[in-house]
């Protein structure tokens, strides 16, 4: 049988790697948005497990309200991402470090 | 009756506010009489009030006016507690502060300041007799501290004088120092009784009871931490050094002497006749709770004696007349203190009585002379006044002999009831005072009469500008020097109903439950029984005066009067061999026994090395350098070493989230496992 | 091996391995395609887990029109991707160490919260009749009605955030001004002009 624990630990190796994938795509930032969707889904996967095997709705509506703002977050990113390659010609993340305290 | 108490105080007060603010729109003349007429009604006011309570026996009026404030269920208010003791005080302020404002006129005659002088002493007027007909705490300290403004601001009434400024900050000074102890004694009271109404005070401190109220402990509120004090000894004590402060008792007196820098109707008003009894006054008001602290009446006691002689031995060697004159008022506060310290409050207020009366008569007999030697006060340079200035003269003669106590004047019916009254008392440090008071006599007479003597016999040892225009002062200087002397002679014989009768004896608050009633003027006999002594051996005052006749009093008081005679008039080379051989004493005396060096020196420059160690090692070292530099320091290098870690770098940031999410999961699973 | 099972080793392998693969591809392109085989599978994980109405939004929003977003985005920006790769194999170790830190942790987690009992082997099975969306949508427009919309206002202000951060005037471009055309008036246009009339 397919039991909750094995979905979780799908997930959490999901999590795992999209924090890997982070570290290793340090530098761009189209692929850094994507390893934090990668992340959501990975959470989101969990969310549905626990619905599922807890029989509670609340579990789903909670993925519904995630998948909102992660689209939201997603646009607002990528145009964020736009404006940033228009004025400096490049999305290095290395090359940005404006905000140095 | 209301209006007519609320209407003594503010007619004063109404006359200093039109001479004060509208004084160069109105003009000399007007002023001095608004003021002299608003300081002549409360006057005939006071004599209303005086034969209607006191002659035809009305009752004693105890009552709020006015509400200022409550707060926290303590009544501010502006009340009157008339009785006779009230209205003793009421009639010598207000009989004394008309002839200063009459002998004003013509002293002050030439002065640029006339109006504003004016309006000072009828704001003084009015302030004192707050002081007096206040039926509270509160009003008390506002009338005390009034007057001590006014006496700031007449000592200073020359500004342009260097030493008239030093000396009124100096009085101003010593006297917040009195102050403080009085603004305590106070606060201890409000604590206990949660009130500031003297009966209230009377009733919670069971000054009714027969036998002695057991302690009171300082247990109520913040004081708890001076548990086992007594709280009515210590609110006494402190309330006593209010007045030590005000009534310049050692070693409180230092402003005293210096405030004669002020202009003489001045020294005789407020630092002679009113506002340096108003400790003795309070003293007084309160006895019903002195008489319950042996503790503070021993205090008072040994204050009082120590004021009375050492200060009169100061006065022996002062120049200045109006400085003799100063340490005799010091001695003869001291007198008084001595009086309500063996409980004789009576005899206190009956000397203050006669006292304002006399001494206001030397001052402004100085004050004559003063002018008339064209603003010399060194006695040195006086002499032979008698031949020119006939009435000044015998005026003067009149307040000296009051002063030394000669058989028949107030000043001998009233010391002389202060000296049996010491005598007669059973307190620890009542024979200490007896000694002292004695010998005061002797010193009194002699400094007196080497005055008198100095300024009014020999030779004359002005220059001859002076000489010329030697001459008698005008009418209305003279006329104050008369008004006052009849009552320098005639005050005495009230020694009867005043000092021994039931004059104070009016009843405050009903007694109760078959205790006793609270009177004016309590005494418990049963341990205090100098008065009561005194009164069973009065027959008469033909009686008291032969009485006196037999009292060592009266005998060292002449020897003092005839040793300043021998030394003075026959035989100066005495006081040449006194100063060769005891050149020390008189050294000591010229500076006061070092108090104002000591004061000086000891006080005011470690005061000043005090606040400047403060300055430079709390202040500058500690909340500048360490609280806030050290702060702005502390944080500007936290904050550069924590900028460091903004790098700007998004994947560090990001990094520090993944620890932070690594770190709380370990957290848990310890957490969990543990 | 049941057929259930078979399908979650399936999308499970296929998901985990899209996910390696999109974190270690040189070209962000084939980065997002992997990223949309995540999505693909992970909805199909979803619809065994009878999330039918969530796994179908998934592919319609976020393969849909979230990933095609990144793409377009990807392939309208001029970038030279190479260098954007350096460091990889510098930082391959640290980010594997992370990884493996917080995947052993999260089993950890995991095996010592009681998820293997008997209660959370056999999840809830429904019957044919069953619907999903129905469900969620009795929760969500009752008990979550609030949230919902606030939730359709956080989009529309992500809508117009996205448009005017990439809002841009071109000065060469050609485009009616439409408020200056509604504003127009009658004196400029038709100017009238006063002639003599020829004799």
């Amino acid at each position: 049988m397919i039991g909750l624990s094995h979905y979780l630990v799908v997930a959490a190796i999901l999590f795992a790697i999209s924090i890997a994938g982070m570290f290793l795509n340090r530098k761009n930032m189209l692929v850094l948005l994507m390893c934090i969707e990668l992340m959501l889904l990975a959470v989101n996967l969990n969310f549905i497990a626990f619905s599922h095997y807890m029989d509670d709705m609340a579990g789903q509506i909670f993925v519904f309200f995630i998948l909102t703002v992660a689209a939201a977050e997603a646009a607002i990113g990528l145009a964020i991402l736009v404006v940033l390659f228009r004025s400096r010609r490049t999305i290095n993340v290395q090359e940005l470090n404006e905000l140095k305290g | 009756m209301e209006t007519v108490y609320l209407a003594i105080p503010l007619a004063p007060l109404l006359g200093a506010i039109i001479a004060g603010l509208f004084g160069k729109q109105i003009g000399r003349n007007l002023s001095h009489w608004v003021t002299t007429g608003s300081v002549a009604l409360a006057f005939l006011l006071s004599l209303f009030v005086f034969k209607h309570i006191t002659l035809d026996g009305g009752a004693v009026y105890n009552g709020a006016v006015y509400t200022w404030a409550v707060v926290d269920n303590v009544k501010m208010e502006i009340g009157f507690l008339i009785d006779n003791l009230t209205i003793l005080m009421m009639l010598v302020v207000t009989f004394v502060s008309l002839m200063v404002h009459i002998y004003t006129i013509g002293y002050m005659r030439d002065d640029p300041g006339y109006q504003r002088f004016f309006s000072y002493i009828s704001l003084f007027t009015f302030a004192m007799l707050m002081l007096v007909m206040s039926n509270n705490f509160l009003q008390l300290f506002f009338g005390w501290e009034a007057v001590g403004l006014v006496s700031y601001l007449l000592i200073g009434f020359w500004y342009e004088k260097d030493a008239a400024v030093y000396a009124n900050m100096k009085a101003f000074i010593v006297n917040r120092i009195g102050d403080l102890g009085f603004l305590l004694g106070i606060a201890i009271i409000l604590i206990y009784t949660n009130s500031l109404d003297y009966t209230v005070a009377f009733e919670k401190f069971e000054v009714h009871k027969v036998n002695l109220p057991g302690i009171f402990p300082l247990t109520v509120g913040p004081l708890s931490a001076l548990d086992g004090v007594d709280a009515l000894d210590l609110a006494m004590v402190l309330l006593f050094i209010g007045a030590m402060g005000k009534s310049a008792q050692v070693p409180l007196h230092v402003w005293l002497p210096d405030s004669m820098e002020g202009p003489t109707p001045i020294s005789a008003l407020i630092h002679a006749a009113t506002m340096v009894t108003a400790g003795i006054f309070m003293v007084a008001r309160m006895s019903p709770l002195y008489e319950l602290s042996d503790i503070a009446l021993n205090v008072i006691l040994t204050v009082g004696a120590t004021t009375a002689f050492f200060m009169g031995l100061v006065g022996i060697v002062q120049n200045d007349i109006k400085r003799v004159i100063a340490y005799s008022t010091l001695s003869q506060l001291g007198y008084m203190t001595v009086a309500l310290g063996a409980s004789a409050y009576s005899a206190a207020v009956f000397h203050l009585m006669t006292h304002a009366f006399f001494k206001a008569l030397l001052f402004l007999a100085a004050g004559s002379v003063i002018i008339a030697m064209h603003h010399e006060q060194d006695m040195r340079k006086m002499g032979g006044l008698r031949r020119y200035m006939p009435i000044t003269y015998w005026t003067a003669l009149i307040g000296s002999l009051a002063l030394i106590g000669f058989p028949g004047f107030s000043g001998f019916f009233s010391k002389d009831l202060i000296i049996e009254a010491v005598g007669k008392s059973g307190l620890v440090m009542a024979n200490y005072a007896y000694v002292m008071v004695v010998l005061g006599v002797f010193v009194t007479a002699f400094y007196t009469f080497r005055m008198f003597f100095m300024v009014f016999h020999g030779d004359e040892r002005m220059d001859d500008h002076t000489l010329a225009h030697l001459r008698e002062s005008p009418r209305v200087v003279t006329t104050p020097l008369i008004l006052l002397a009849i009552p320098s002679v005639l005050a005495g014989f009230l020694i009867d109903p005043v000092a021994l009768g039931d004059f104070f004896n009016q009843v405050l608050l009903p007694a109760k439950e078959g205790f006793r009633d609270v009177t004016t003027i309590m005494v418990d006999g049963s341990k205090h029984l100098a008065m009561s002594q005194l009164r069973e051996s009065y027959h008469g005052i033909l009686g008291f005066i032969m009485h006196g006749f037999l009292s060592p009093a009266l005998w060292l008081a002449a020897a003092g009067a005839g040793l300043a005679w021998y030394m003075y008039m026959k035989n100066d080379e005495l006081a040449d061999w006194f100063y060769d051989h005891f050149g020390w004493l008189h050294k000591l005396l010229t500076e006061k026994y070092y108090l104002d060096t000591f004061n000086q020196k000891v006080l005011a420059n470690g005061a000043l090395y005090l606040g400047n160690s403060l300055w430079t090692l709390g202040d500058k070292l500690l909340i500048d350098g360490l609280f806030v530099n050290g702060t702005v320091k502390v944080v500007k290098r936290g904050a550069g070493l924590i900028s460091r870690l903004q790098t700007g770098y998004l994947y560090h940031y990001a990094f520090s989230m993944v620890l932070g999410i690594a770190l709380m999961v370990a957290w848990i699973l310890f957490a969990y496992s543990s | 091996m049941s057929f259930e099972q078979l399908l979650f080793y399936l999308f499970s392998g296929v998901l985990l391995l899209a996910g390696i693969s999109m974190v270690t591809v040189r070209n962000p392109v084939y980065a997002a395609l992997s990223l949309i085989v995540c999505f693909f599978t992970s909805a199909a994980i979803w619809v065994t887990l009878e999330a039918e109405f969530l796994g179908i939004v998934l592919v319609l929003v976020y393969v849909g029109a979230v990933m095609v977003l990144f793409l377009f985005v990807i392939m309208m920006l001029d970038i030279n991707h190479d260098h954007l790769k350096e460091g990889f194999i510098k930082y391959l170790p640290v980010g594997l160490l992370v990884a493996l830190v917080i995947a052993v942790e999260m089993i950890l987690v995991l095996s010592g919260g009681g998820f293997d009992g008997e209660k959370y082997m056999q999840g809830q099975r429904h019957g044919a009749d069953y619907s999903n969306t129905k469900a969620l949508g009795e929760v969500l427009y009752q008990q979550y009605l609030y949230p919902f919309e606030i939730a359709a206002v956080i989009l529309l202000v992500a809508i117009i955030a996205a448009i005017t951060l990439t809002l841009r005037r071109r000065p060469n471009s050609k485009s009616q001004n439409i408020d200056q055309q509604v504003r127009v008036k009658r004196e400029d246009r038709v100017r009238l002009v006063k002639m003599e009339a020829e004799k």
